[in-house]
């Protein structure tokens, strides 16, 4: 049965669309304009296109999940895949965009259920709520950050999410060669992640080329395995030519580099300096005493950096830290302590992407729910141990709840408003900011003090 | 309790989805020139803050009666006039009189939206907080998995945040009601169950019930004695109440007589539109509406309503328990709905609250009831274009009771409190085994035609002779489940004995 014209039957009326439907960002015409692009363009013209302001800026691969999501796309209405169609929205378009990141997101439950299979329940309480593995799927799954900004806001971060964490499971799970596979994979989906490439690297370099470890943990410089590295090398290879190829054959490689890397933002050449020189140092300490978890935190370190250090990063990017994050959240005290703390301010900072007054109660009430179900479910699992805040802790955290009241409540009937706009942005960066960079460095001291004992420990 | 945070994020989880329906459209949006529910509560607040309270419930020049007039108790006017204060305070082009009609906004769609929040906050939720708190003989976490439960019922939060309506005010208070009574708090739960009912008069379904059962708890005490001074003590209280609330409107015999003639439109007919009971089902294959005289009726319906929820209340008076008065409660209000005169589809509204007072009792026939009430509603849902939100929140609500209660498990004669039916039954039938085994096809049968028209309302198109076909069918289908579901309520009551609470077990 043709299903086309049975949905066009279900016709709304399109006058009180705009008033019953909620305010949508604009990532929803960038990505309708991609949808047009690959849909209606041959592959030559995909990265020149330029009737739109939104411009194809993510790699290949990405440029072709949407081209397959055009062809159910024409499904649901045709008109929205015109390139020349700007700005247009039906309530079908919307409809289908939705379900889209809400049907790709099946990628990313699968991921956590993996991750949480690589999570190891010695803490076993008598109810399935106090089980390590419960708290962490909820706090992947239900996570505030990562539910707003894909499905209220509008992004696919979902399955990408999905793929980092599927390949940060079998590293876990010594599978290494998957892992390098996926995360090559998800370099070619969205290139944001080469923030955390250095992480990837040196642990694969580390555990993976170099087959064994000297009694004290450092590396053992004979058991290199050439072999290894070539495989490694062989399969990002692969994947870059499987992404790239085509426009390498057109000629074409500076102009999407161009798209990738746009010189006048400086998205790249500007962070290395500072997060590659800061973490070299913690990078083969920690790797060389506890394995699996001391890549994912360096990997949250990397990420965290970045988002510290680099240019023009997006508020979302603090998604790309709080993540990795949760995996360590459930493990030690110390480490959900700092998870805590960076996923509340972090997600706070998110609260200025959605500004309208219908989304308002929404985002205060997912966010409380997060925000109370982390700390209480992490506070019960850690309750045998010294409390996970100090005074001065609680206080910041606790602060956060005057400061939305004055920001959203109060400020906007004050005369400030119309001289001084924007300074609800300014006290809610600024307050983040602390929060976040606290956050960084207790992870990074704890980083370096627990590869010291670690070191200690085996000499 | 020590799981206050759980509830925290329960209570979270239900006022989040609550605000998610709410985004959707309302009754009645941008179709002029009657609109819909939504354009009658802000009619309401538009009449009650500019004309002065003798003209709310008369026709003039200023309040034109078919347009949407107060056809519901004072207390439902007070609580526009409050509304109406804080619009005038925000935005007074709303509530202006004669030029705000049908006026439609974004703002004004938030604030409204926001009012009924605020009441259901402020009323309902935490009576359905305390009541599972209250529950006893369960674990922390069942009262928790059952608070949520309530509060995920679809059908509550699609008519109140979706269609638009204010049901949560008058359910909150007769929950109160409920919790005051069965907690040996009669005056205040007597108090509470009076203001239900002035908010909206279709809470006098469950007037009986409350009525029995208080009796009942009179007679125990000794008509003599403390009983007496019971029975004294609630009458003042339920007087009391009620001149407090109709005060302005007791002054004249005729304004009196105008309200009530408002509140209970007998001139309107047996039924109005699809609804899913008796008559209108009836209806279908001989026309009783048309060829019964109007009186004729009326006296049927009254007489086929008290006839059904008899035998229930009796047993109330006389054996008066807390679990008894809730499935009475449940019983008298499904008789009301499937007999009486001018039901409203969302009346099953009266019906599913106590079914969700027993949701931990009987897990598996009450979330088929709460699932069978939603959709009976599917026709006025699509007509307000939810059927998303219906979509989602019955999945949802679904999937909580599954994991919550673990209803598949729980079908056997025990659990279903059908053990004592099925014994007297064995005496006369010893075959007369497999009462389980039916039910669990019924149900099987229940929820794949449920399916199956949902998809065939949605998907096709009705033939043009019969444009309703599919309302029509609803309406059966819906109606063919409520019968069975009084009579399984029905059984539960007559033969829940003594003998019967001992092998009861324990969840």
């Amino acid at each position: 049965m043709d299903v086309g014209p049975r949905l066009k039957a279900w016709k709304p009326r399109s006058n009180h669309e705009m008033v019953v439907c909620i305010h949508h960002s604009t990532d929803f015409e960038v990505h309708r304009n991609w949808l047009a692009i690959t849909h209606s363009l041959p592959i030559s013209q995909w990265y020149y296109e330029a009737t739109s302001e939104w411009t194809l800026d993510y790699p290949p691969f990405f440029a072709w999940f949407e081209y397959i999501l055009s062809h159910v796309a024409k499904y649901f209405d045709q008109e929205m895949l015109n390139v020349h169609n700007l700005n247009y929205s039906s309530s079908r378009t919307l409809l289908f965009q939705r379900f889209s990141v809400i049907f790709m997101d099946v990628l990313f439950v699968y991921a956590v259920r993996e991750c949480c299979k690589c999570i190891d329940g010695k803490k076993v309480g008598k109810e399935l709520t106090e089980k390590p593995k419960f708290i962490l799927s909820v706090l992947l799954l239900w996570n505030f950050g990562l539910l707003i900004v894909d499905h209220i806001h509008f992004q696919y971060n979902g399955f990408l999410f999905g793929l980092m964490l599927l390949s940060i499971a079998r590293l876990f799970q010594k599978r290494h060669m998957e892992g390098a596979f996926l995360f090559a994979v998800l370099l070619h989906f969205k290139h944001i992640y080469l923030y955390v490439a250095p992480a990837y690297g040196v642990y694969l370099l580390r555990s993976y080329c170099f087959t064994a470890n000297k009694p004290d943990g450092s590396i053992r410089w004979k058991s290199f395995s050439f072999v290894r590295v070539i495989s490694l090398g062989l399969v990002v290879f692969l994947v870059s030519a499987l992404s790239l190829g085509p426009f390498l054959a057109l000629n074409q490689l500076p102009q999407v580099f161009s798209r990738l890397f746009p010189f006048k933002r400086g998205l790249c050449h500007a962070y290395w300096a500072p997060n590659f020189w800061a973490l070299y140092n913690a990078l083969d300490k920690v790797l060389s005493v506890i394995g699996p978890r001391g890549f994912l935190r360096c990997l949250t370190l990397c990420a965290l950096s970045s988002f510290m250090f680099g240019w023009h990063v997006h508020e979302k990017a603090i998604l790309l830290a709080i993540l990795p994050m949760s995996l360590l959240s459930v493990g030690k005290a110390g480490d959900a302590s700092i998870f805590l703390i960076l996923t509340t301010t972090g997600h706070y900072s998110l609260f200025p992407l959605l500004f309208t007054a219908p989304e308002l109660p929404i985002k205060i009430l997912l966010m409380l729910l997060f925000t109370i179900y982390s700390i209480s479910s992490l506070k019960t699992l850690f309750r045998k141990e010294k409390p996970l805040f100090n005074w001065m802790e609680t206080f910041y955290l606790l602060g956060l709840g005057p400061l939305e009241v004055c920001c959203e409540f109060v400020f906007p009937f004050t005369s400030w408003k119309v001289k001084y706009p924007f300074i609800p942005l300014l006290l809610t960066s600024v307050y983040c900011a602390v929060g976040i960079t606290y956050a960084w460095f207790k992870l990074y001291v704890s980083v370096l003090i627990d590869s010291a004992i670690g070191k200690t420990k085996k000499q | 309790m020590e799981k206050w945070y759980l509830m925290t994020v329960v209570v979270l989880i239900g006022l989040t989805v609550r605000w998610t329906v709410s985004l959707n459209s309302y009754s009645g949006a941008g179709k002029p020139p009657m609109f819909g529910d939504y354009e009658a509560q802000r009619h309401w607040q538009e009449i009650t803050f500019n004309l002065p309270v003798k003209q709310w419930y008369f026709n003039s020049s200023d309040n034109n009666l078919p347009y949407w007039g107060l056809d519901y108790p004072p207390l439902t006017a007070y609580h526009s006039l409050l509304c109406a204060y804080v619009a005038k305070f925000i935005n007074p082009d709303w509530i202006a009189l004669h030029t705000s009609r049908g006026y439609e906004s974004q703002a004004h769609k938030l604030f409204m939206r926001t009012t009924v929040l605020i009441a259901d906050l402020l009323i309902y939720i935490p009576a359905v907080v305390l009541y599972c708190c209250c529950l006893k003989e369960i674990s922390t976490k069942k009262k928790i998995a059952n608070a949520l439960c309530i509060l995920l019922y679809p059908g509550l939060i699609l008519i109140d945040y979706g269609h638009f309506q204010y049901n949560s005010v008058s359910l909150g208070f007769a929950l109160w009601g409920v919790l005051g009574v069965s907690c040996d708090c009669d005056l205040l739960g007597s108090l509470a169950f009076c203001l239900a009912i002035n908010y909206k008069q279709m809470e006098l379904y469950h007037a009986l019930p409350f009525f029995c059962f208080l009796l009942g708890k009179c007679f125990k005490k000794g008509l003599k004695g403390k009983g007496f001074v019971l029975l004294v003590k609630l009458a003042c209280i339920v007087v009391a109440s009620f001149v407090l609330c109709w005060l302005p409107f007791f002054t004249e015999r005729e304004q009196t007589l105008q309200v009530l003639r408002r509140l209970f439109p007998v001139d309107r007919g047996l039924f109005e539109d699809k609804v899913a009971n008796i008559w209108c089902s009836f209806n279908v294959f001989l026309k009783i509406k048309d060829i019964l005289p109007h009186h004729i009726q009326l006296i049927m319906s009254f007489c086929f309503t008290f006839l059904s929820l008899l035998p229930a209340c009796i047993k109330l008076i006389l054996q008066p328990s807390s679990k008894g008065f809730k499935f009475t409660l449940v019983s008298c209000a499904l008789s009301f709905f499937l007999f009486s005169f001018q039901v409203h589809e969302k009346s099953i509204l009266l019906v599913s609250l106590p079914v969700c007072l027993v949701l931990s009792e009987i897990p598996f026939m009450s979330t088929w009831f709460l699932l069978v009430s939603t959709f009976s509603m599917l026709p006025l849902l699509l007509k307000d274009e939810l059927l998303m939100p219906s979509v989602v929140t019955t999945m949802a609500f679904f999937i909580a009771c599954v994991t919550s209660f673990s209803i598949f498990e729980k079908t056997s004669e025990e659990e279903l409190q059908l053990k004592s039916f099925s014994i007297s039954v064995r005496k006369y039938l010893p075959c007369f085994t497999f009462l389980s085994r039916i039910i669990q096809y019924l149900f099987l049968i229940s929820v794949i035609t449920m399916v199956l028209l949902t998809l065939m309302t949605v998907t096709l198109d009705p033939p043009q002779k019969l444009p309703d076909l599919f309302s029509v069918l609803v309406c059966f289908v819906s109606c063919l489940n409520f019968l069975f579901f009084l009579v399984y309520f029905n059984i539960i009551i007559m033969w829940d004995s003594k003998s019967g609470r001992n092998q009861k077990k324990i969840s």
